[in-house]
């Protein structure tokens, strides 16, 4: 597992010459600071209000690569005053799918800060979330020497058809995908990297019925307190050393996590799905985007009459998708 | 004038002990504060040129202070002396930290003090009377020597206490002291006080907790036993700690909580909890009325916090909570039924259930085709599918799911061996399964199947084989389940009776007794059947003893018709 580690390391450094920074803003990032770390493409009509939700829980200053976008993402991210952005034109999937330029990026800037590694489409929401800011957050891991923080991703979905209603810049995506499934996740541990691999939700009741295994992974490890040893091994779902991995309680209780609430599914979905497919750059050769693309073309819905509107965390805590564990 | 004294401990977030020390300075408590040598030079000089201008602020010889180490104990007692020397007319030391937080104006807390000026309030009780200790060290605290930091040293720290363990080794505590435990934060009358610093044995006190592990929790706690007159065993700082000793936390959205609670002062305060320290150190004006300490809804809402972590909800598997094999608190959330061979054996069973329990009834959940959801919904509460395939990509999920989704409501299934059977030792093992099977039922839906006879012998065979096995799942040591059996035969005979205890235990909402019995499909024919195939060299023995001939044909024939019990 230290050789792993080490060998990702390794590739994260080699790759480093992919990054052309197109604003470096890292000298102001203060000792404290909570990051937010992302790689993307073509997501410049997410950004305004992924930007501003990040803010206002507490991010102090973004990291972004900028993955060959012709969108003018990354001229967007570089006029803002707290963002430093890079950019790749390599390839996505040579690069682990991004994760190279962010192991580098993180093992560079991020060392001894608490980072929050997100993508675009993916909104973090933990206990208290309406009232504490994320430093509270970190204060307290902090306090109990936890490193890490694990949560699920929750793919959120519109009532009616994925692209019956356009999402436009700078809306909030879960006014149109307000919905989500609360109990058919199935769990299962990994036993090599020793974090839990979740599948379930709607993607893998429409789209994966029939092959249940190829259904993407839920589990995610978002924020870390990051140190330069430490490295992501496949996406956020798995960090190496191992001890990172452990946010789930063994023994009965239950350990404070939050949740990723998912803004993929929504009308921007078709495009993302037809553009990455045709680049094949995503993991399982694009298997899962593939998928949407042809689902897609079925008008799917996902929506059900079981579906469970959103409302806050606390909804989420009673439903038992995320836990306050002793944090009161 | 003024009768109360503070003593302040500090290490982080200066600017907030200043606003404090300025809180208490104007209603004219004098302050000692104790900086922890840990800050740097240039930080603390800054720090206590800000309080210039400040009369009642004086500053004590510093100390490293580290969590659990003799430090705190020495800046106390330094703190305290200076307290108690410079300023002569104070009469009650109050030990608080930085990140305390008075709750109630200050006034109140001198009055409630003058009204009793002869009253220690120090938390302090024997080690035996102590459930809070951490790490299983209560009364070794005492008798061992702990040189080495719990924290930067763990490793050294435990192999040390064994060590002194497998050697017996025992420090003497010194003479005419009982140790006592207690919170570190404690309020003590001058006499007390200073009884215990000008102590003539101080010098071996000193030195004895010197090596006692965590001695700020336990110095003041037992020597104030030597010279009160008068302890109330109770700290004045409301304080709560989680299950690993560490002290929890107070955020803005505590405030109504810490308002209603009646306490003087709170800590832990989070340094950025703006609000907190908005609200209590500024408007108190009409706050609070007098009243004793409260603190009985913030001790609810911390102590669930406690038991959420340490034992979490029954039933539940989420990305923080995966218990390993057997520790589980009960597999899933709430108590459910298993029947197996009813279905078989009565015609219309499942209404009739779901009637007389008011419980929701599924047919075969884990049938080959697809979960059989009561009234044939296609997917069920928590968005769980009906789709095999899912389901049988991982069956515990599934069950656990269902009952988590529809928790509060009995959830009762069918289930046999032409079921998915990668389940059963989930729920063999499972508390809150009740699983009653009639053996050898399966043999019913052969019985009036239209299929070819060779057929039937091999389905019946691969049907036993399965039950067989089941059984021997039910029949393990490890089986938690509710599981009782009745051979076909056996069920037969008198359905009733154990029918009756069956739904009596799912307690039903519904009549004790009961009045309508399911009908029964009809039987006749079915003993030659039996008899056929064991003609055919296969033995149903599942089935039980059932006479070869048609007597037992006739002998159900009654059973044909709904009857009345009673």
């Amino acid at each position: 597992m230290r050789l792993r580690r080490k060998r990702r390391l390794v590739r994260c450094l080699r790759k480093r010459r992919q990054l052309k920074p197109i604003s470096d803003k890292t000298n102001d990032i203060q000792r404290d600071d909570i990051l937010l770390m992302s790689v993307l493409r073509n997501e410049k009509i997410r950004l305004p209000y992924f930007l501003e939700y990040y803010r206002r829980m507490g991010v102090d200053h973004f990291l972004f690569v900028d993955n060959d976008s012709d969108d003018g993402s990354g001229e967007y991210l570089a006029s803002q005053p707290d963002v430093s952005v890079w950019r790749a034109n390599a390839s996505y999937k040579q690069a682990s799918f991004g994760l190279d330029w962010s192991n580098y990026l993180l093992r560079k800037y991020a060392h001894g800060h608490w980072v929050l590694t997100v993508d675009p489409d993916e909104f973090f929401i933990y206990p208290f979330c309406d009232t504490r800011p994320i430093r509270a957050l970190t204060d307290w891991l902090d306090g109990c020497a936890v490193r890490s923080f694990g949560t699920m991703l929750i793919d959120m979905y519109p009532q009616g058809p994925v692209d019956a209603q356009p999402y436009h810049e700078g809306q909030d995506p879960f006014e149109i995908a307000r919905w989500f499934d609360a109990g058919n996740y199935m769990i299962t541990k990994n036993p090599e990297y020793k974090n839990l691999w979740i599948q379930g939700g709607p993607r893998a009741r429409v789209f994966f019925r029939d092959t249940p295994l190829q259904a993407p992974a839920l589990n995610k490890i978002p924020l870390v307190k990051w140190d330069r040893r430490y490295v992501y091994v496949s996406s956020t779902h798995s960090l190496l050393p191992r001890g990172l991995n452990q946010v789930y309680d063994d023994w009965g209780g239950e350990k404070t996590s939050g949740a990723l609430l998912h803004a993929k599914l929504i009308s921007t979905l078709g495009d993302k799905a037809r553009e990455e497919m045709q680049r094949g750059q995503h993991y399982r050769r694009s298997g899962e985007y593939r998928a949407y693309a042809q689902g897609l073309d079925e008008q799917p819905v996902f929506w059900c009459d079981r579906s469970e509107k959103y409302i806050n965390w606390r909804q989420l805590e009673i439903l038992g998708l995320m836990s306050k564990g002793n944090w009161a | 004038m003024s009768r109360l004294g503070v003593v302040m401990l500090v290490h982080t977030a200066l600017h907030r002990a200043e606003q404090v020390a300025r809180h208490w300075t104007a209603s004219g408590c004098p302050v000692v504060i104790h900086v922890d040598r840990k800050v740097p030079d240039q930080v603390y000089s800054d720090f206590v040129a800000a309080f210039a201008d400040e009369a009642l602020i004086r500053f004590s010889e510093r100390h490293t202070c580290e969590w659990g180490s003799w430090g705190i104990v020495a800046a106390s007692q330094s703190a305290s002396e200076l307290m108690l020397e410079a300023f002569p007319d104070v009469h009650h030391v109050y030990l608080s930290s930085g990140a305390c937080l008075p709750l109630r104006p200050v006034d109140e807390l001198i009055d409630y003090l003058s009204d009793r000026p002869r009253v220690d309030f120090i938390e302090s009780a024997t080690t035996a009377d102590v459930s809070w200790t951490i790490g299983g060290l209560d009364q070794e605290r005492f008798t061992l020597r702990f040189p080495f930091s719990w924290r930067r040293n763990r490793k050294l720290f435990d192999a040390y206490v064994k060590l002194q363990r497998a050697l017996g080794m025992r420090r003497k505590i010194p003479e005419g002291l009982m140790p006592h435990m207690g919170s570190q934060w404690w309020c003590l009358t001058r006499q007390t006080l200073s009884a215990i610093l000008q102590d003539p044995k101080r010098q071996t006190y000193d030195r004895y907790f010197r090596r006692v592990w965590i001695p700020d929790e336990s110095y003041f706690q037992t020597l104030a036993r030597l010279y009160s007159t008068h302890i109330e065993s109770r700290s004045l700082t409301l304080s709560k700690f989680d299950y690993q000793g560490r002290p929890h936390i107070f955020y803005d959205d505590h405030l109504q909580l810490l308002r209603r609670s009646d306490c003087f002062v709170a800590r832990k305060i989070w340094t950025r909890a703006d609000r907190l320290y908005q609200a209590f150190l500024t408007d108190q004006s009409s706050a609070m009325r007098p009243a004793e300490p409260n603190p009985g809804k913030i001790d609810r809402v911390f102590s669930k916090a406690v038991e959420r972590r340490t034992r979490g909800r029954d039933g539940l598997y989420m990305q923080s909570r995966f218990p390993r094999h057997g520790s589980e608190n009960g597999l899933t959330s709430f108590p459910y039924s298993v029947f197996q061979g009813f279905a078989e054996l009565f015609e219309d069973f499942e209404p009739w259930l779901a009637e007389t329990t008011g419980a929701r009834v599924h047919g075969h959940l884990f049938g080959p085709a697809r979960a059989e959801f009561a009234n044939g919904d296609t997917i069920t509460n928590g968005a769980l599918s009906d789709c095999a395939v899912l389901r049988d990509y991982n069956p515990t999920a599934f069950i656990s799911n269902l009952i988590w989704n529809t928790r509060g409501e009995r959830q009762c299934f069918q289930f046999g061996p032409g079921d998915t059977q990668k389940i059963s030792w989930f729920l063999a093992r499972d508390k809150n399964a009740q699983i009653s099977v009639i053996t050898g039922a399966w043999a019913i839906p052969l019985f009036r199947s239209n299929m070819n006879f060779a057929d039937i012998r091999c389905e019946a065979a691969r049907l036993q084989q399965i039950e067989t096995k089941q059984l021997e799942v039910l029949g393990s040591v490890w089986t938690k389940a509710q599981v009782r059996t009745w051979s076909l035969a056996e069920f037969v005979e008198s359905p009733m009776e154990p029918m009756q205890t069956v739904i009596e235990e799912i307690g039903t909402h519904r009549a004790n007794h009961l009045t309508e019995a399911p009908k029964m499909v009809d039987l006749t024919g079915f003993g030659q059947f039996l008899q056929n195939l064991k003609n055919q060299g296969m033995h149903p023995y599942l089935v039980g003893d059932f006479p070869a001939d048609d007597i037992f044909g006739a002998r159900v024939r009654p059973f044909k018709k709904p009857y009345l019990v009673q």
